[in-house]
């Protein structure tokens, strides 16, 4: 499945929804979003997981590179999946110690992601 | 001799084009059902591996993955670059992943070796007999 990409803002937050698969060729329009709204001036970022069926080690590396560009900029970056799979793939490379994730947006948000 | 050999051209796009195929070929193997995610998974960052050493030393020569089912489910991914760089797991924790000078390119790497050495029990990593290159060997029971 392509990836979708779609953003809506809750709050402070701008939330990035993703969908389909976040691999090796699409990852660079993931990153390329990601840029746009942190350039655009986002600074609490929340990306949804949630419609993601497969995500690699490509996708992985964008969305830590998101991570640090906002911490230096004072930012706020975090993560939404429920799916075990995909929880799976973060605590076998430790990046679920890295990430903050929530199972919804509204726990998310209400974390002052 | 291989159930299904596929070679295709370094080039990202072709990546998902191995995993699809070799989940379907692994399926008809009879490896497990709960097992086919990480097959993908892993197929996936094989290839992606692959993939990324060929641009790194421009080389045009394709990729090739080898898939079998004598008895297990073994899938081979040739890579034709230098083997010096072509082999090493380096597993990076969290501190390491946060660190703000690893680069990108670096922090994939080390993500996808964990990947690979997490998902797959039977995982090896070597030269190949024949000329310049690696592979990357994973192998899965067969049975319900």
């Amino acid at each position: 499945m392509e990836l979708s990409l779609a953003t809506r803002t809750v709050g402070e937050h701008t939330v990035l929804e993703v969908g389909g698969e976040v691999d090796v060729y699409t990852a660079p329009r993931l990153r390329e979003r990601l840029l746009e709204l942190i350039d655009g001036g986002a600074r609490h970022v929340i990306v949804d997981l949630g419609r993601v069926d497969f995500l690699d080690s490509t996708g992985l590396g964008v969305l830590v590179g998101a991570l640090k560009r906002l911490r230096t900029a004072d930012g706020t970056f975090a993560l939404v999946c429920d799916k075990e799979p995909l929880l799976k793939i973060f605590r076998i490379t430790a990046l679920d110690q890295v990430f903050p994730l929530h199972p919804t947006v509204e726990a998310a948000t209400g974390a002052g992601a | 001799m291989a159930t299904v050999r596929l070679a295709f051209s370094p080039a990202p796009v072709h990546v998902r084009t191995a995993r699809l195929v070799g989940v379907a070929v692994a399926r008809r193997a009879g490896v497990r059902e709960d097992l086919l995610d990480e097959v993908r998974l892993a197929i996936g960052e094989a290839c992606t591996r692959a993939v990324a050493l060929h641009r790194q030393y421009g080389l045009t020569d394709p990729v090739l993955v080898e898939m079998s089912d004598a008895g297990t489910y073994a899938v081979r991914v040739v890579d034709r670059a230098p083997i010096e760089t072509g082999i090493g797991l380096a597993a990076l924790d969290a501190d390491q992943l946060a660190n703000e000078s690893l680069n990108e390119d670096d922090l994939t790497t080390g993500v996808g070796f964990a990947l690979l050495a997490g998902f797959v029990e039977d995982l090896q990593v070597r030269p190949v007999d024949d000329g310049i290159g690696t592979e990357v060997r994973m192998v899965w029971p067969l049975g319900r």
